[in-house]
């Protein structure tokens, strides 16, 4: 089978965790216990101070603290190749590590973008040699994502694309998207969609609404999202490409998505913690971090989302992780770059916000910040005997403010920055080594 | 107030009433022979314009100069600015000088604000992309208040292309802080979604203007627009252009400038008994003295002037 995650081998964890409460919504598994880590896998669940750390071992004492089946983001910007100025590979899982993520799946909208074979490679080979947690790509759907000529996706996935998007841009063509969705059954692999219909968005910087009628910035109104969710998914259908609409971020495409399952479209969607979390009114501060695309919406469109989440229309947490350097983002709002980064602030962001007020259950986040992976087919990490070690220990009544250490991503863009959350990452095991430490990582 | 003025939020009704008394007295100053007082002898204010302006900048200029300020004038065409140096370095550059307040125009929205957090002077915006343009609001005030003497009861309308209009947004917020009730009226195109959250009417036609105390007229911004809004001038100007049949008696006319004329406005209304448009530029000295003279002098020293 083609190898579709790429990381740097390291050390095989041997770990005694002790009386950490572990939560794994798929096992059901939701009690304090000692948990056993040999040679990187689960070797053994016991009653907490039940277990003896064999010879090598290190003791890991995590009474009162939570331990999950590590984090898997299918959406991040790692940037490599051609901006490593705002974040390479090695630093951005890095960041994944220290948000408590054991996968990430990398988009294609780098320069040059991966649309052919030598530039998938090129960057298989870069992770191999320096990714902390294991990395999957996704492919463009066209030519340097010109939207007009197919990648040769047969031979990507080949090479080890897990999919296709064009991220960034939608594929404004209908004619197109249809050739990419008949192709990928030749070719496999899930095609992505970053939805947005340019004829509406325009030069749009924010969420059209009264906050940008206020500010008189150009808004981006929820239809040039929705009206595309609702197209391309008649195509999914028609066609029976599996398809997954990326940073889903208001009421009309959750309703779309909805409607589409149900009349049979093999379509899934993802939501971002920012869209969880925030919305246009953190905006009228024109603070940059804040801006991105699809843009942060109203309260009605945050509480569909919200509920798309709950209710499984939308079936994984994605961050968008996209860092942008401190000069590009020091501009007027309307000029700055679209994009925050989101992987050191996921978990606690979402769980700060949506769990401790009683929104969300703490397993739904858990069960879906873990199931972006699955959507493309890799497994899921899970905590049960003989299971690959992909663990992330969490306290989550410590607090923190975001950015007052830095962060581990080159870039510090992130939309949260300045606010308090709960539920510190105290170590990340990914793959079955210890990814991140609190406390030996290193911040900008 | 605060240590710059960025939006017309900055001020509440009562901020509003002493910057324009001080106005009126430097309006007084205005009258003299010896135009200038000594309040900012020393003391350095930076103009930096990134958009074409002529009332606004000669107006700034004039008032720093009136005030015995030392005046820097930085317009982006034949300025490093030109070369492609960012907004942030610049404000760097000029910093060096120890400017007392620097005065910016950019074609941006949240450009004096983000001026304001990179440098210790204090900062007026004096236009920001579609966002705000608070002198222009505190001008037209006064304006106002010179003809009529309060706002309060006072019903405006604001009249065509309000979603590229940063005037709009200034005058509708200010309007209502001094009383008045603001209608919004103009094409639907033109007019953006959610406006009446911040608490006027709209409306796409002008049925109704003769309810109207003051008709504020907007330019028509063919340069923001890149693509078109309303089919055709001629359609714009058969519904919306004031002119004398659409005004009725005893309603003044206010315009921002420049006045696209027998396109938004009828040529012959311009130079009528209704139109308050001169004073409108009379007044543009007087308030951005005062406007300087509040966050660089303070409330302390009104004596000085007097």
């Amino acid at each position: 089978m083609t190898e579709r995650l790429f990381h740097r081998p390291a050390e095989a964890a041997q770990l005694l965790i002790r009386g950490a409460h572990l939560l794994d919504p798929r096992t059901g598994l939701d009690a304090a216990h000692d948990l056993l880590v040999r040679d990187g896998r689960i070797a053994q669940l016991g009653a907490p101070g039940s277990l003896e750390a064999p010879e090598g071992a290190r003791i890991v004492e995590a009474q009162g603290k939570h331990l999950f089946p590590a984090f898997v983001d299918p959406h991040v910007h790692l940037r490599t190749p051609g901006q490593e100025y705002k974040e390479n590979i090695a630093t951005g899982t890095a960041a994944a590590a220290a948000g408590g993520f054991c996968q990430v799946i990398a988009m294609p909208n780098t320069a040059p973008v991966i649309d052919a074979v030598t530039v998938l490679r090129s960057l298989t080979t870069t992770a191999r040699q320096q990714a902390l947690v294991p990395t999957g790509f996704l492919a463009s759907i066209t030519v340097g994502l010109q939207g007009s000529d197919l990648s040769p996706m047969a031979a990507l996935a080949d090479a080890g694309a897990l999919g296709f998007t064009d991220d960034g841009k939608p594929v404004v063509s209908a004619g197109i998207l249809r050739k990419a969705m008949q192709y990928q059954r030749l070719a496999g692999g899930v095609i992505a969609l970053h939805e947005e219909d340019p004829t509406l968005s325009g030069a749009g910087a924010m969420h059209e609404g009264t906050v940008s009628a206020r500010l008189g910035v150009a808004g981006i109104p929820s239809i040039s999202e929705s009206t595309m969710v609702a197209r391309d998914s008649a195509i999914a259908r028609y066609e029976g490409a599996r398809t997954h609409f990326q940073h889903l971020s208001c009421v009309e495409s959750v309703q779309a998505l909805a409607h589409w399952r149900d009349a049979g479209a093999p379509v899934s969607g993802e939501a971002t913690p920012h869209h969880l979390t925030l919305t246009d009114e953190a905006v009228r501060s024109l603070d940059t971090r804040l801006k991105m695309n699809p843009p942060l919406r109203s309260e009605a469109d945050r509480q569909a989302v919200i509920e798309g989440l709950r209710c499984g229309v939308i079936e994984c947490i994605a961050t968008d992780h996209a860092p942008h350097a401190r000069h590009e983002k020091e501009m007027p709002f309307e000029q700055a770059p679209m994009g925050s980064t989101g992987l050191e602030t996921a978990f606690a962001a979402v769980y700060t916000e949506l769990v401790r007020p009683g929104v969300l259950p703490l397993a739904l986040v858990v069960q879906r910040l873990t199931a972006g992976g699955a959507l493309y087919g890799l497994p899921v990490p899970r905590i049960e005997p003989d299971a690959q070690a992909n663990l992330v220990l969490i306290d989550l009544e410590a607090r923190w403010r975001v950015g007052e250490h830095g962060y581990v991503s080159r870039s510090e863009n992130c939309c949260f920055h300045g606010r308090t959350f709960n539920g510190v990452v105290q170590m990340t095991i990914a793959a079955g080594s210890v990814a991140y430490e609190k406390g030996k990582e290193n911040r900008g | 107030m605060s240590k710059h003025l960025l939006s017309i939020e900055d001020l509440d009704r009562e901020g509003i009433e002493r910057i324009l008394e001080r106005a009126q007295s430097f309006a007084e100053v205005s009258g003299r022979e010896i135009k200038k007082v000594p309040a900012l002898k020393g003391r350095t204010v930076v103009n930096l314009f990134y958009e074409a302006s002529t009332r606004t900048s000669s107006s700034f200029e004039l008032a720093a100069t009136r005030l015995s300020a030392d005046v820097i004038s930085v317009r982006a065409a034949g300025s490093s600015i030109e070369k492609g140096e960012s907004l942030r370095d610049t404000i760097q550059t000029l910093t060096a000088y120890e400017p007392a307040a620097i005065v910016i125009r950019s074609p941006h929205a949240g450009a004096a604000a983000s001026v304001a957090a990179w440098t210790d002077a204090a900062v007026v915006n004096a236009g920001d992309g579609k966002h705000e343009h608070p002198t222009q609001a505190l001008l037209d005030v006064f304006t106002l208040r010179q003809r009529l003497g309060s706002l309060d009861g006072l019903r405006i309308w604001i009249v065509g292309d309000v979603l590229h209009s940063r005037v709009a947004r200034s005058d509708i917020s200010a309007f209502q802080k001094m009383g008045a009730s603001v209608t919004v009226a103009g094409p639907p195109t033109l007019l953006p979604r959610g406006i009446e959250a911040l608490g006027c009417a709209a409306t796409p036609t002008l049925e109704r203007l003769p309810e109207a105390d003051v008709v504020y007229v907007l330019r028509m911004q063919h340069e923001r627009m890149q693509e078109a809004f309303v089919p055709s001038l001629g359609e714009y100007t058969a519904r919306y252009q004031i002119n004398a049949t659409r005004l009725r008696p005893g309603q003044l006319v206010m315009h921002p400038g420049p006045v696209n004329r027998g396109v938004e406005l009828d040529g012959d209304v311009i130079d009528s008994d209704a139109s308050l448009i001169g004073e409108q530029v009379r007044a543009g000295v007087a308030v951005r003295m005062a406007v300087l003279y509040e966050l660089l002098v303070g409330a302390s020293a009104l004596a000085a002037v007097a």
